[in-house]
């Protein structure tokens, strides 16, 4: 069991501008904690930052300041290539993340030998087969030697999922795992990514920006804009409840089957006058100042 | 409202021809009107992509078109049938009158190149006319329109995130101001927000340029309140074709009234959604 | 309800969009010939001998690295046959026939039964000579094939893995080599070699440097768009090391490619050292096709209408030259994917029309 604690946690990106570099703050003083058992729903704009904590998290970038810590149960903290073990990910686009070129089975089976969770060939092939029934890919026999192409995209994100899972991870990021697939498949994928988490006490970080998945499939909610966290609260306040006027045109945004011809059509709140600089605590029920200031991204 | 027709798309029939060949897409017919949004809905495989690939004439093979016409109305009044245009008459025709942001489009940028390279190269290629102050400026203003800071032409595709991707493909679509814009599934990286900017920017384009839209996405409820007609494709056939509000209140087919029924609402019970998907957690 | 996803997808690029139905449609045609589905060839393309024999009872998916082997068609047969036989007379050859180096009084005989291609102005037996030189080639065509092909993996695809500073310093190296005007070099470089250490190695070495970086660009630009999908993030943050990544992720989808330009050095060593040994700045003390072009020249082979002695190292040249390149062709098409869909699409039509 492990559970993460991500302090004033920053990124800063070069880009160009003309001749120059500029800096842009890609993620600003974000602080949350991911525990066991729970799931965290990362919402927010696109390019607000969300797939850059995530590969924070992951250890595929480094942060330009702040602390991302992985505590086992009795408080220590895990490093080197036990990290790697603990903290797994799933990707968007299920077309990219599988290796066009491997089977099912390798994939799974390469993070059970680098972590030695088994020993020898037999017990990897019979572990693999265990994890895709996990998964409910089944039969598995058949399932291990397909590849990729071969799979449909709820199939895809399944061995995702699976391999994600192979080394043991105790924290799973998904970073946007059904926005690509059917709605009728999302639902499937995403009960699965709930059931694993309930079965294995899995802390993890969903991220999305589908407003309705992320209420009914998460304990708590951040809302990200421009690298700030501007709300941050259980799930059912934040969106029932939305106190920040980012959140709030979310939800006003949110596509409703009841409203024919609605917003889209209607003018647009202003976004300009949304104010980053402030973030609305349900749990402490105030608000409270977010970010840096003297950044503006 | 009689809008005069730009597409004539008559009992198109598509074939892949693998070793069991597979109908994936059985006699459509559509009609898409001069500044119409036409929506396309259906579930993944029921060939929404292989259509619109069709439309475009962009099909590989083993793909094969086994009957049906074509036909694109110019603003002129001549009718141009697609199926019969030679390479360089559908070079031309392409991307200029009419333009495709393709699935999964984001993955689809050159690694090497930046995105102001790539919007400047589409000019060059289409319009010779124009300068390269004139192209840089016209780059900078879709990417505008989407919601990308213009700054980014000099980033590479890996630089920004996936929905800022999926919008330099949008604008590269809108680059040309084709009369036609077909759009697969474009905004599945986007959160609802920019999604309706952008969805609010077409149909301004839409109201000033009079060009008309198929825009294919399994989600109804978004099809729901931006278009204006929609077709919703099931197993390669178009079982429905109405307006949004005849699709939402008075469904015929009954795949119809299923899809309707699988969206959560954001506001209703969490325990029905939660119950309601678990029926699904096997079938996916 | 199956959901079955079809082969990845094409996604073409915005530029290129809309040429990209033009490109399938140019690919070569499969003459009648053929009917059944071929089978794999046995052996990765560029090693011979051919074998296309032995094909297993069809399989309903090609797998893993079957999936690699191009389609057997008649271009790549012929392609096999021709790289097939005359590397068997560059192996075998010279076991086979006499001392190519023995003087005899018969200089510039035509063709007879004794000699079979006649004989050179010191009456040295020409088709010896041949076998010798075949070999001599071919060695220098595999030394400089796998030289550039390890070089330009490393400069291409190590560096644009690693990205950052050793991307930019690996692709200014690549393209200075680029820029530096190769032929010309290599004539300095071989100039400058005293002929008594211009061995075949130096050759060959000297082969391999200028003609590495093109491909260096090309695999470039392949790694950076293969390194970008999520699966080479996934496996390196499972924990795998970086040559790992390398070698099971990236590495066998760049095969096609590696094979491509490994056959495309092949030809341009064995090309470049004829026309080096032709000016006389080849390897000393070895012999090649290009070394008998160049005593066939000094011979004054051509005004004396001496045929025997530089056409058959001539042919050889250009036939495996054109099998090699008939070789490449075929592995295009596992590059690029639509061009065989296009072949097969076509049979498939062409034997339904048929019937
Ligand atoms: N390698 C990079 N170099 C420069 N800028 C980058 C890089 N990676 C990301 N960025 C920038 O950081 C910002 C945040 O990107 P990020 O991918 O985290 O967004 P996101 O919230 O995941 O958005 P989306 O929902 O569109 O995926 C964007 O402005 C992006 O352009
Ligand atoms: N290259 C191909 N070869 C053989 N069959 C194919 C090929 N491409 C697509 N198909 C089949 O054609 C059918 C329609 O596919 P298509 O991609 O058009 O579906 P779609 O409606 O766009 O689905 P999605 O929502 O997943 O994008 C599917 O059953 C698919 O398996
Ligand atoms: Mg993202
Ligand atoms: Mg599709």
């Amino acid at each position: 069991m492990s559970s993460v604690k991500v302090t004033d946690l920053t990124k800063d990106y070069l880009i160009r501008d003309g001749l120059r570099r500029r800096r842009m703050r890609a993620v600003n003083k974000v602080s949350f904690e991911l525990t066991p058992g729970r799931t965290v729903a990362l919402v927010g704009e696109s390019g607000s930052g969300k797939s850059t904590i995530a590969k924070l998290l992951t250890r595929l970038e480094r942060p330009t300041s702040g602390t991302i810590d992985v505590l086992t149960d009795d408080g220590a903290r895990v490093a080197g290539s036990a990290y790697r073990r603990e903290v797994q990910m799933v990707f968007q686009d299920p077309f990219a993340s599988l290796n066009p070129f491997h089977s099912v089975a390798h994939h799974i089976a390469r993070p059970l030998r680098l972590h030695k969770r088994t020993q020898d060939a037999a017990s990897t092939r019979s572990e693999v087969l265990a994890m895709l029934e996990r998964v409910n890919l089944t039969p598995a026999e058949e399932m291990a030697e397909r590849r990729p192409h071969e799979l449909s995209g709820g199939q895809r994100q399944r061995v995702a999922i699976a391999r994600a899972l192979a080394p043991g991870a105790q924290v799973l990021i998904a970073d946007e795992p059904v926005s690509m697939l059917d709605v009728s498949i999302r639902l499937g994928v995403l009960n699965l990514l709930g059931r694993l988490q309930r079965e294995s006490r899995l802390a993890v970080l969903y991220i999305t920006h589908d407003l309705a998945t992320a209420r009914h499939f998460s304990d708590d909610i951040l809302v990200l804009h421009h690298g700030r966290v501007v709300e941050r609260g259980p799930a059912d306040a934040v969106i029932l409840d939305p106190h920040h006027d980012y959140t709030k045109l979310l939800a006003l945004s949110a596509p409703d089957p009841n409203r024919l011809g609605g917003v889209v059509r209607s003018t647009a709140p202003d976004r300009d006058a949304i104010d980053d600089s402030v973030c609305y605590d349900h749990h402490l029920g105030d608000w409270v100042p977010s970010g840096t200031q003297e950044v503006a991204a | 409202m009689a809008r005069q027709p730009v597409l004539s798309v008559r009992d198109l029939t598509v074939i892949y021809e693998t070793e069991q060949p597979v109908t994936a897409v059985r006699q459509a017919s559509l009609e898409l009107g001069r500044g119409e949004i036409l929506g396309l809905a259906g579930e993944s495989g029921c060939g929404k992509t292989t259509l619109a690939y069709a439309i475009n004439r962009l099909h590989q093979p083993p793909a094969r078109i086994a009957g049906g016409s074509v036909i694109f109305h110019d603003r002129e009044g001549e009718d141009i049938d697609l199926l019969a245009l030679k390479d360089e008459g559908l070079r031309q025709f392409r991307w200029s009158q009419l333009s495709m942001v393709f699935q999964g489009a984001m993955n689809s940028l050159n690694p090497v190149r930046t995105i102001g390279y790539q919007l400047d190269d589409t000019l060059k290629v289409h319009d010779g006319s124009l300068s390269r102050a004139q192209r840089k400026e016209r780059a900078a203003e879709v990417l505008t329109r989407v919601g990308v800071d213009p700054v980014r032409l000099r980033s590479y595709p890996h630089e920004l995130s996936g929905g800022m991707r999926q919008r330099v493909m949008i604008a590269m679509a809108m680059l040309l101001q084709p009369q036609i814009m077909i759009m697969d599934e474009p905004t599945t990286a986007l959160d609802v927000v920019v999604q309706r900017e952008i969805l609010r920017e077409i149909l301004r384009l839409r109201d000033e340029l009079d060009f008309a839209v198929i825009f294919i996405t399994h989600d109804l409820p978004l099809l729901l309140e931006i278009a204006d007609r929609i077709a919703v494709m099931y197993q390669g056939e178009i079982v429905e074709l109405g307006t949004a509000q005849q699709v939402h209140q008075q469904a015929q087919h009954p795949y119809t009234r299923k899809l309707l029924g699988s969206f959560p609402s954001l506001t209703g019970s969490r325990s029905d959604f939660v119950r309601h998907g678990s029926a699904q957690e096997r079938s996916a | 309800m199956t959901t079955s996803t079809p082969t990845d997808p094409p996604r073409p690029t915005g530029a290129s969009v809309a040429d990209s139905t033009l490109i399938a449609q140019e690919s070569p045609a499969a003459p009648t010939a053929i009917t059944g589905p071929g089978g794999p060839i046995a052996g990765p393309p560029p090693t011979p001998p051919p074998t296309p024999a032995a094909v297993p009872p069809a399989q309903p998916r090609r797998r893993g690295w079957r999936s690699l082997l191009p389609t057997m068609t008649p271009w790549l047969a012929l392609g096999l046959t021709l790289v097939g036989l005359i590397t068997l007379f560059g192996l075998i050859g010279p076991f086979l026939v006499g001392d190519p180096d023995t003087i005899r009084d018969i200089g510039l005989a035509g063709p007879t039964g004794e000699n079979i291609l006649g004989t050179t102005q010191t009456g040295q037996d020409v088709f010896s000579q041949l076998a010798f030189a075949t070999r001599g080639s071919l060695q220098i065509g595999l030394i400089v094939g796998v030289l550039a092909t390890v070089l330009s993996a490393f400069f291409g695809i190590y560096g644009a893995y690693l990205g950052g500073f050793a991307d930019e310093a690996f692709s200014l190296l690549s393209n200075v080599f680029l820029v530096i005007p190769g032929l010309p070099l290599v004539i300095v470089i071989s100039g400058f070699v005293p002929p008594e250490s211009r061995g075949l190695w130096t050759i060959a070495l000297v082969l391999a440097l200028t003609s590495w970086a093109a491909s260096a660009r090309v695999l470039r630009a392949q790694t950076l768009s293969v390194r970008q999908r999520d699966y080479v993030s996934a496996s390196q943050l499972s924990g795998e090391r970086p040559w790992r990544v390398i070698v099971v992720e990236i590495l066998p989808n760049l095969l096609p490619v590696l094979a491509s330009q490994f056959v495309y050095a092949v030809i341009a060593a064995i090309l470049g050292e004829a026309g080096l040994s032709f000016l006389g700045l080849g390897a000393s003390n070895s012999s090649t096709l290009g070394t008998m072009l160049f005593y066939a020249q000094n011979g004054f082979a051509l005004p004396l209408g001496a045929w025997w002695w530089f056409v058959p190292p001539g042919l050889i040249i250009a036939l495996f030259g054109m099998g090699l390149s008939l070789i490449n062709f075929s592995i295009d098409e596992i590059i690029d994917p639509r061009l065989k869909n296009a072949r097969n699409a076509r049979r498939l039509a062409r034997t339904r029309k048929e019937s």
